[in-house]
């Protein structure tokens, strides 16, 4: 995978993850151009799309797509699941996830995408396994909030 | 969507901290979630989001920035908590697409904090924000490597995370020997394995050289034995972006990855616990194993190979079995799973039951409901028709492929099915095919045009049996998609339309009645007045067809047409009037009408004024000559399909490839091959690009040569002619008096020589350069010694048969001189440049005098030898004007390269310079003796070459006047 990009039906940018080397400038102009494509799109339409020399996959969860980018040898409908999967992560440390808890949360979201992913590859796909891990960071901070405060 | 997973719900409650939720009127902030909150982070953002306008925001921006500033700056020290919370604001203010130019240190110091909450949001900002080449570098590597050495997993594991997501080369020269360490060690605990696998793998995507091979990589392939299947999860994708680069290295991970298939596909949905995804057993794992094994090749040892057919069958097997669950997480797992297995077997490509079973799946999945899985049907079956155990298989599936192309609501799904049509066309359904493609493009979407357009004449040129239906198939094509047509597609019907006689009446009669519409595209016309300039002597004999008309009919376009067209017109109505007298005063007319003769436009008005003075003054043998039909087009590989490559990527139309390989020779349509000895082209990868000479010539090009001299006059202000041979001898005289240097070069390539001589033996070291980014395929170049030259010199080669992007490729030739020769050897170079053929013809720089030895005498002997050697044919002389600098010291430079021995002193008049050798050959040797005479005031030179054999005097003599 390329890059994961999640964005509201407004078309704000609510979290991008890039595992490939880019400037800044050609970031902001691949989200634009694509927040543009995806939002464009007709519900029933096919969640795959070629976009340059890469495949798109994407899909809509009440007011959030989740975006990714993979490479011509990928696998679309495991993508496809991997979003939901972290939909799922999301959703279960949250409590019912909503878009807002991504925005007051960012860096939590960020934390859960890293147990789950690294460098673009699925690094760990049990539930069980990645909110094991963060919940154990969590008591971490607990721990020190108790013992500081 | 109905998804497994609650949609997440805006505004809903969450009943167990309602009091830190504010009313949705004010404040929109949830609760802050578990661990450790920062209230003044929420605070602020809740504030941007109550922003009305962007100014505001900005507004809102630049005052936490102010404010984050002061902190930083100010005297009193922040304690780690600050530190995070306004580290993280910054953060939320970057990824709202705001610069951000400071914090960076107060990042790097958070990493070294050694609270947990802390370093991690550090290593966020870190793997956010900095950029490799920030001066930080060194300070963040130093924290990292505390970290990695910390032996706390968590710690280690946000370090790996940190790597992973920089994955700077500063990061790789730093850690790319420790990580495979902490890898494969015993000790290492399963989540920092998992980690370590996929760090490393973005240090080898981004820096592979710094990536050592060594005693870890057997103990990594091991990993796929791991009991933790997360491990395993992790370690595959390592394994198999190292095993594309070092085959070999893996290659035991093969019947690993099989064993470790074949008990997830036979394990119960259970028996994998958390592995289990909406009860499909490991499908990422799965997928994986799937992806690694096509890395190689079907596995030679008999029993591992039948295992692996034996899940590829229980995977196909499963496919037809009820799903386990309604949700759509189920069937996209399972699947997901199902193409990669069909992958590996079109990878494969050598078992015809599974290849005929994937095809039969993907022929069900054409007609499912889910979009998704009719558009990867679509796609894989796309290359399932290019197996020709699975082509006729596919085949069956055609009216539903057509139906997708009609019915289909998303422009992804139309575009895949046509790809397919494409890719399924054969000659038993090309019609059919283009028939319908021609018909989907009245409504095809505007992105897709161009390339429908590219395959339909590919398609029609390469099926067609008779070539009225090909005429009429281009003809269509312009007239629906005119605007797409690109050059490519009306120079190739041009081209076609010349080189196949059979054709040419019907394309002019076509073209005619085509040109009838009130409003016709402008590539019509051009093919019109192409075709009818060229074969409208063809249709002269229908009284509704006269000269007259047909001219009054291209006129009547004219006006309206854009200057390249215009200027095609005028050449149409030169040849008119070679075809048709009797239109000879009217087109006069026109030409001198004030509107073309003196149009602003140079190019148009100099064919206006030559056009018209050429059919005043020349006789009409002369223009006859001039204005000749067109001879055949030497190029044998479409154009047109060379660009659909270029536009798609190499291998993108492979199947057509196949094809070639298949099709027999009546069908080809190009009938240059069939028309005369294989001429060899200088092709460009715009071969087309003099096919009408709009930019140089005016379109008498090879026929001029043909007629001499009598067209010198004439056309004295004419551009340079076309050549009409294909022998490409530019460089050739420059290296008579040098043997190293470019010989060639153009776009793609180029070719440079190095050689040394040695009595009548010879080394010569061709260089080919490739220019390009792009490999070229079937790269052959061969040296050929015309006539009878092969009895006076010999040549031996071999050459590699690739030339990778950006390399170099080295020949050597070994040379012996048998006897006297005077024409050169040719090398001929072929190969794929993008799906193009490439053919280039050059004469090789080897030239008689490379085999010379020099000769020292005194001035005695010298015209002693000399007076030895006046018989007329020893002695052979021009006289000529000087062409390059006269300067004394720049001839000697060239005599002494000549290989002769130059000699001082000798000749009376100390202007002159005389050179005596002897030609080295197995036959014989052949004293020469040189004396050139400059004249400075007149600019000529008189050159005299004297030598025991006439042939010898002559071809040096001939050489060297071009020399100087």
């Amino acid at each position: 995978m390329q890059f994961m990009l999640l964005f509201s039906r407004q078309g704000k940018l609510r979290l991008q993850k890039w595992y490939v080397p880019l400037s800044d400038k050609e970031k902001k102009k691949i989200t634009r151009e694509l927040v543009q494509t995806v939002l464009a799109r007709k519900p029933k339409m096919c969640s795959f799309l070629e976009w340059r020399d890469l495949k798109i996959v994407y899909k809509r969860y009440a007011s959030l797509y989740f975006c990714c980018a993979i490479e011509d040898q990928d696998n679309e409908l495991i993508t496809l699941e991997i979003i939901h999967r972290y939909v799922e992560l999301l959703d279960k440390y949250f409590g019912s996830v909503c878009e807002l808890d991504i925005i007051f949360n960012f860096e939590k979201a960020y934390f859960i995408l890293d147990e789950f992913l690294l460098g673009g590859e699925a690094q760990e796909t049990s539930k069980k396994n990645v909110l094991k891990a963060i919940e154990q960071a969590d008591l971490l901070q607990e721990v020190r909030h108790n013992y500081f405060l | 969507p109905s998804n497994a997973a609650p949609p997440p719900r805006p505004g809903r409650r969450r009943p167990q901290r309602p009091q830190r939720r504010p009313s949705r009127r004010s404040i929109k902030m949830p609760a802050v979630s578990k661990g450790d909150g920062m209230r003044g982070l929420a605070v602020f953002i809740s504030d941007i989001r109550n922003c009305k306008s962007k100014e505001a925001e900005i507004k809102r921006i630049n005052k936490e920035l102010a404010n984050i500033r002061s902190k930083f700056k100010g005297d009193k020290a922040l304690d780690g908590y600050s530190k995070k919370k306004y580290v993280c604001k910054l953060l939320f203010i970057f990824l709202l697409g705001h610069d951000i130019d400071f914090g960076h240190m107060e990042a790097v110091n958070l990493l070294s904090s050694n609270k947990y909450t802390e370093k991690q949001i550090g290593y966020l900002f870190i793997s956010v924000l900095v950029n490799s080449n920030s001066e930080l570098i060194r300070l963040i590597n130093n924290a990292i490597k505390n970290d990695l050495a910390s032996r706390n997993p968590t710690f280690m594991c946000l370090a790996l995370h940190c790597i992973a997501n920089v994955g700077s080369r500063e990061m790789a020269e730093a850690f790319a020997g420790e990580i495979p360490r902490i890898l494969v060690a015993g000790d290492t605990m399963d989540s920092v394995k998992q980690s370590a696998a996929l760090c490393l793998l973005r240090l080898y995507k981004t820096s592979p050289d710094l990536v050592l091979m060594g005693e870890w990589t057997s103990r990594v392939v091991h990993l796929l034995n791991d009991q933790h299947m997360g491990v395993v999860t992790a370690a595959i994708s390592l394994i198999t972006c190292l095993s594309q680069k070092n085959p070999d290295e893996f290659k035991t991970c093969v019947s690993l990855a099989v064993s470790r298939l074949s008990r997830i596909v036979s394990s119960a949905s259970t028996d994998l616990q958390d592995y289990t995804y909406y009860f499909v057993p490991a499908p990422w794992l799965s997928c994986k194993l799937l992806r690694l094994l096509q890395c190689y090749p079907p596995p030679e040892d008999g029993a591992v190979k039948g295992r692996l057919v034996e899940c590829l069958e229980t995977i196909l097997n499963k496919a037809q079995e009820p799903p386990k669950s309604k949700k759509v997480q189920h069937s996209n797992a399972k699947n997901a799973i199902l193409f990669e297995a069909i992958s590996l077997i079109i990878h494969y490509d050598s078992e015809p039951n599974l290849l005929v079973r994937a095809c039969n799946q993907l022929g069900q999945f054409l007609q499912h409901r889910e979009t998704n899985l009719r558009y990867l049907a679509l796609e894989s079956m796309c290359t399932l028709a290019s197996s020709e155990f699975s082509h006729e298989a596919v085949k069956t599936h055609i009216e539903t492929v057509i139906n997708a192309l009609k019915t289909e609501r998303d422009v992804s799904v139309r575009q895949r099915a046509a790809d397919l049509l494409y890719a399924m066309c054969d000659r038993s359904n090309a019609k059919q095919i283009v028939a319908e493609m021609l018909s989907y493009l009245e409504t095809a979407d505007y992105s897709i045009r161009e390339e429908m357009v590219l395959k339909v004449a590919i398609l029609a040129e390469k099926y067609a049996v008779d070539y009225s239906w090909y005429v009429d198939t281009i003809l269509n094509l312009i007239r629906i998609a005119g605007d797409y047509v690109s050059e490519e597609v009306w120079y190739r019907v041009i081209q076609i339309v010349i080189n196949r006689d059979d054709v040419q009446g019907y394309a002019a009669k076509t073209v005619f009645e085509a040109l009838q519409a009130p409003a016709c595209h402008e590539n019509m016309v051009k093919v019109g007045g192409y075709i009818l300039g060229e074969f409208g002597n063809l249709i002269a004999g229908d009284p509704r067809s006269s000269p007259l008309v047909q001219f009054n009919l291209l006129h009547s376009k004219f006006h309206l047409c854009s200057v390249p067209t215009r200027a095609l017109l005028l050449s149409a109505y030169i040849k008119f009037i070679n075809l048709f007298p009797e239109t000879k005063a009217t087109i006069q007319e026109v030409l001198r009408c004030d509107s073309q003769i003196r149009n602003s436009d140079v190019e148009l008005q100099q064919r206006a004024v030559e056009y018209l003075k050429l059919s005043s003054i020349a006789s009409t043998d002369v223009l006859a000559t001039v204005l000749e039909e067109m001879p055949p087009f030497p190029e044998r590989e479409s154009s047109i399909l060379a660009k659909l490559k270029k536009k798609k990527g190499p291998g993108a139309v492979s199947v057509s490839d196949l094809d070639e390989g298949k099709r027999d020779g009546g069908g080809e349509l190009n009938g240059a091959g069939e028309r005369g000895p294989e001429s060899s082209v200088v092709s460009t990868p715009s071969p087309s690009a003099d096919l009408l000479g709009l930019r140089s010539a005016p379109p008498v090009g090879s026929a001029a040569q043909g007629a001499g001299s009598l067209l010198v006059d004439v056309f004295s202000e004419a551009g340079p002619l076309a050549p009409a041979s294909g022998v490409n001898d530019d460089g050739f005289l420059r290296f008579v008096c040098k043997n190293n240097g470019v010989l060639f070069e153009n776009q793609l390539l180029q070719i440079g020589i190095k050689s040394e001589y040695r009595q009548n033996l010879g080394r010569m070291y061709l260089f080919y350069g490739n220019k390009t980014s792009v490999q070229f395929v079937n790269f052959t170049s061969t040296v050929s010694c015309p006539g009878d030259l092969q009895s006076h010199i010999l040549c031996t080669p071999p050459v590699d048969p690739l030339v990778e992007g950006g390399a170099q490729l080295q020949q050597v030739l070994n040379i012996e001189c048998l006897s006297d020769f005077s024409d050169a050897p040719l090398l001929n170079i072929r190969f794929r440049y993008g799906g193009a053929l490439q053919n280039l013809t050059l004469k090789l720089p080897l030239t008689i005098n490379k085999f010379f030895q020099p000769t020292e005498m005194g001035s005695q002997d010298f015209f002693q030898r000399w007076k030895q050697l006046s018989l007329p044919q020893q002695e052979a002389q021009k006289i000529f004007k000087a062409n390059h600098s006269m300067d004394k010291e720049v001839l000697k430079a060239k005599l002494l390269g000549l290989g002769m021995a130059l000699l001082e002193n000798v000749d009376p008049n100390p202007e002159n310079f005389v050179c005596a050798g002897v030609v080295q050959t197995k036959a014989q040797q052949v004293g020469c003796l040189l004396r050139l005479e400059p004249n400075i005031q007149a600019q000529m030179y008189r050159l005299t070459l004297r030598s025991s054999k006439d042939t010898v005097s002559k071809r040096l003599c001939d050489l060297l006047a071009e020399q100087f």
